[in-house]
């Protein structure tokens, strides 16, 4: 390739406690699709955000296209050629997509003209997209296509991608990179944010590896294996979690065409779910977000109660029973949102464990809660799945993401569930620590409980799962064993291409 | 029913001045709202602009210095507000509780030395003659000129949120903080600049009340328009026109029952006074009766505390 697009040269960003960026250089190229890699937590968004002007950074220079680069602010980041894709969308949920497409840009032309450019565009690049739709409305991969239609309507020089395709299909991949194939050979340079190193190794010209807010290495990702790649972002060997060989035992939960609507006003409904999951299975439900994997959750756990029989667990029908009771006859549940869902944000994690684990723990007694018991089992639970935190006293706020999701992960698997139901066990959570709490999910299965895992991780559904359903749109498809499924399969079960087509030109 | 002694339209006449300040700060507050800030403050606001306006309309002899006063000393308390839950990051709905006590205490020192005198009289517009057309004379073109301002600034509201790009970032602002905040709009701006139109807007309306209505200063004497205000934007679903409709219904039956009262019908007086509340708030939940609707036209990050975290 040619001349340097973008320099980078020692960057360095410290936030109170935490070294986030520490002396970070590469250089992007014109027309490079260079990927930035690393864990959860390497550092990589901040160092995007500093690109784009929306953190500055402590030390340490940038060069755009030969001349210094020094935004203030994403206005002049924008005005600069640079536009950014957001890995938690930067879109407004009442607003439609032409205005959400004008508020991306610098300057925007009048609305009706907008609307006939974003047709265009998407039309050309194969995203079809219709302006006068409410963005709330929209499917997670519309969403996306929103972001990219507003970047691509500047004719930026460089393109940010924060992990976009964690919400997407295999086959809305395929286009996604189509699509940025094109935009390459139009001249465009892409810095790229992934933890996924297939993808990577399909799309990326360079690569620069980030761990604990360091360079630790820059390659051709194509000649590299994914192995060593991911030694680099990890810096130690994974463990890949062993399946344990044991007997499927009777039908543990049941769902007979269960219907429940959404009490969000741009969630989904659910329409028809029937499935059965058995003693010592793990039944792996995947599906992009936004088609139902909240709602099934609290159906699931018994905050949104449903006709009694839709819901069976052992063959009684428990659809009309509230948390409390399902979580007594051993059906307990961790939902994906981990402050204000799974825990109580500003309680100590000795209150959220007894918070949970009251009904089946013995933690109150006549109406007074057992404080003892309650910090003995928060700490059982803290010493078993290493969750870094100074003590059991501590609010559930104060740790970090991962770690937080360790603990109510934990704080279920512990108390002996005879049916448990998770929901993005390991988001958010680095490798060796998901790799443990996959472990765990599978060694609860193993002693004879089913377990329920939606994800959006296909690779850690395929991993896990005895069997594999795909939610779309609100509805289940019919499990299928995990074993011999392809990713192509997967993809078709989760809805296909959703409308998307390869770019015309 | 007999409607005997009343003449619907002075009834209308009347019940679009009695309207006005209630009218006023609910688009003030609609703004605000908007924005995604929860400003409980209102009634302490419009009642600082009534005594503002008043004083300033007694010592200088112009009702229009007044109103100008009013404004100002309201948007005085708007940016209190703004600074304390916008930068330090208080508690929207208790430091809004807060501004309106504070507001009704300041208010009745600043009033010490002026009850019971007549503010300068504020004429109505004429228009050559128009004025004295049958029914629409008196309704369209013989009114208070606040009255046809307020009408001006729903139809100026409504513009801006549908077609400035200014309306568009404020939604968005109020929509989501942190997108708005990751593509670069300034959200404490955003804010401020709303918090204090909403002042400036509820103060008009208190001045409306003292210097017009009434006209004259009594402790208290927004009586609780301010909340009215604040119902009604939540009622109407945070849109223009509805709040129109919703200020004007509360003022036309609040009009009609006095004049019932007046004519001596049999219905008991605590049933008339209460009718104007019962009548606005059941009209404007059967408006907003879907839902789902109404949980999407709220602004999604209303009340939420900002903090950038970068």
């Amino acid at each position: 390739m040619s001349a340097t697009l973008l320099e980078i040269n020692g960057l360095r960003k410290a936030y109170p406690g935490v070294v986030a960026n520490d002396d970070v250089s590469f250089s992007v190229g014109e027309s490079e699709v260079h990927a930035l890699l690393g864990e959860n937590g390497a550092g990589k968004s901040t160092l995007v955000k500093m690109v784009y002007g929306l953190v500055r950074p402590d030390e340490g220079q940038m060069s755009f296209a030969g001349r210094t680069y020094a935004p203030g602010s994403p206005h002049e980041a924008r005005r600069t050629g640079i536009a950014m894709v957001f890995q938690h969308f930067s879109l407004f949920e009442a607003l439609d997509v032409a205005e959400n497409v004008a508020l991306g840009m610098e300057t925007p032309p009048p609305m009706h003209e907008l609307a006939n450019n974003i047709r265009e565009v998407s039309e050309t690049y194969g995203l079809p997209l219709d302006p006068g739709r409410l963005v709330g409305e929209l499917s997670a991969g519309e969403r996306q296509r929103v972001e990219i239609i507003r970047c691509l309507l500047q004719d930026p020089k460089l393109l940010i991608m924060d992990e976009p395709t964690s919400v997407l299909t295999p086959q809305e991949v395929d286009i996604l990179f189509e699509t940025l194939r094109k935009l390459q050979t139009e001249g465009t340079s892409i810095l790229y944010i992934s933890h996924k190193l297939e993808e990577i190794r399909a799309l990326c010209d360079g690569a620069t590896i980030l761990r604990l807010g360091k360079v630790t290495g820059t390659c051709d990702p194509r000649e590299k294996s994914a192995r060593e790649l991911a030694e680099l972002m990890v810096g130690t060997e994974l463990a890949t979690p062993a399946v344990r060989d044991h007997e499927l035992g009777d039908v543990a939960l049941a769902l007979n065409k269960l219907s429940v609507a959404s009490t969000n006003p741009f969630g989904t409904t659910l329409k028809d779910l029937s499935l059965e999951v058995r003693k010592g299975e793990v039944l792996g439900i995947g599906g992009v977000a936004g088609n139902g994997q909240d709602e099934l959750l609290v159906a699931l756990s018994g905050e949104v109660l449903s006709d009694p029989g839709a819901v069976r667990m052992h063959g009684e029908a428990i659809g009309g029973f509230g948390p409390n009771q399902r979580r007594a006859m051993g059906l307990l549940a961790a939902p994906e949102e981990r402050l204000g869902h799974a825990a109580a944000p500003d309680m100590s994690l000795v209150e959220n464990a007894a918070l949970s684990g009251w009904v089946r723990l013995g933690i109150v007694n006549r109406g007074f809660i057992d404080w003892g018991k309650a910090r003995g089992y928060a700490e059982a639970v803290i010493k078993e799945f290493d969750v870094r935190t100074p003590g059991s006293g501590n609010a559930a706020r104060s740790l970090s993401g991962g770690n937080l999701q360790k603990f109510v992960i934990g704080r279920e698997i512990m108390q002996k569930p005879e049916v448990l139901v998770v929901n993005q066990p390991t988001w958010g959570v680095d490798a060796s620590a998901a790799a443990s709490i996959r472990q765990a999910l599978l060694d609860l299965a193993a002693e004879g409980a089913a377990v329920v895992v939606i994800s959006q991780d296909l690779d850690e559904l395929m991993e896990i799962s005895t069997r594999f359903a795909a939610l779309n749109e609100g509805r289940l498809s019919e499990p299928r064993d995990a074993a011999g499924l392809t990713i192509d399969e997967i993809g078709l079960m989760l809805g296909g291409a959703h409308g998307m087509e390869v770019a015309h030109v | 029913m007999d409607f005997g002694s009343i003449n619907p339209v002075l009834l209308i006449a009347s019940l679009m001045v009695a309207s006005t300040p209630i009218l006023l700060a609910a688009m003030g507050e609609l703004m605000v709202e908007k924005s995604g800030v929860l400003n409980l403050g209102v009634e302490g606001m419009m009642i600082v602009g009534a005594i503002s306006g008043f004083i300033v309309a007694v010592e200088t002899g112009s009702p229009a210095l007044g109103f100008v006063a009013a404004a100002a000393g309201a948007t005085v308390m708007a940016l209190l507000f703004a600074v304390l839950t916008q930068v330090f990051l208080s508690n929207q709905v208790a430091t809004g509780l807060g501004l309106t006590l504070f507001g009704l205490g300041v208010s009745s020192l600043m009033g010490q030395g002026y009850v019971g005198i007549r503010p300068p009289a504020s004429p109505r517009m004429e228009f050559f003659g128009l004025s004295d057309l049958p029914v629409v004379g008196p309704i369209v073109f013989n009114q208070h000129p606040m009255v046809y301002v307020s009408l001006a600034l729903v139809a100026g509201v409504w513009w801006y949120f549908r077609s400035t790009r200014s309306g568009l970032i404020l939604r968005a602002v109020g929509e989501s903080h942190e997108a708005a905040h990751a593509l670069g709009y300034s959200v404490l701006g955003t804010r401020f600049a709303a918090i204090a139109f909403g002042g400036a807007c509820a103060g008009l309306g208190g001045a409306f009340l003292s210097l017009v209505i009434v006209p004259q200063w009594t402790e208290g004497m927004t009586a609780g328009r301010g909340w009215i205000a604040l119902a009604i934007v939540v009622f109407a679903s945070w849109r223009a026109w509805r709040v129109l409709l919703g200020a004007y219904l509360f003022g036309g039956v609040t009009v009609l029952q006095l004049n019932l009262q007046a004519a001596g019908i049999a219905i008991p007086v605590e049933l008339l006074s209460m009718s104007p509340y019962l009548i606005t708030i059941l009209v404007l939940v059967i408006i907003s009766s879907d839902k789902r609707r109404a949980a999407a036209s709220a602004p999604a990050s209303l009340g939420r505390p900002f903090h950038a975290s970068s």
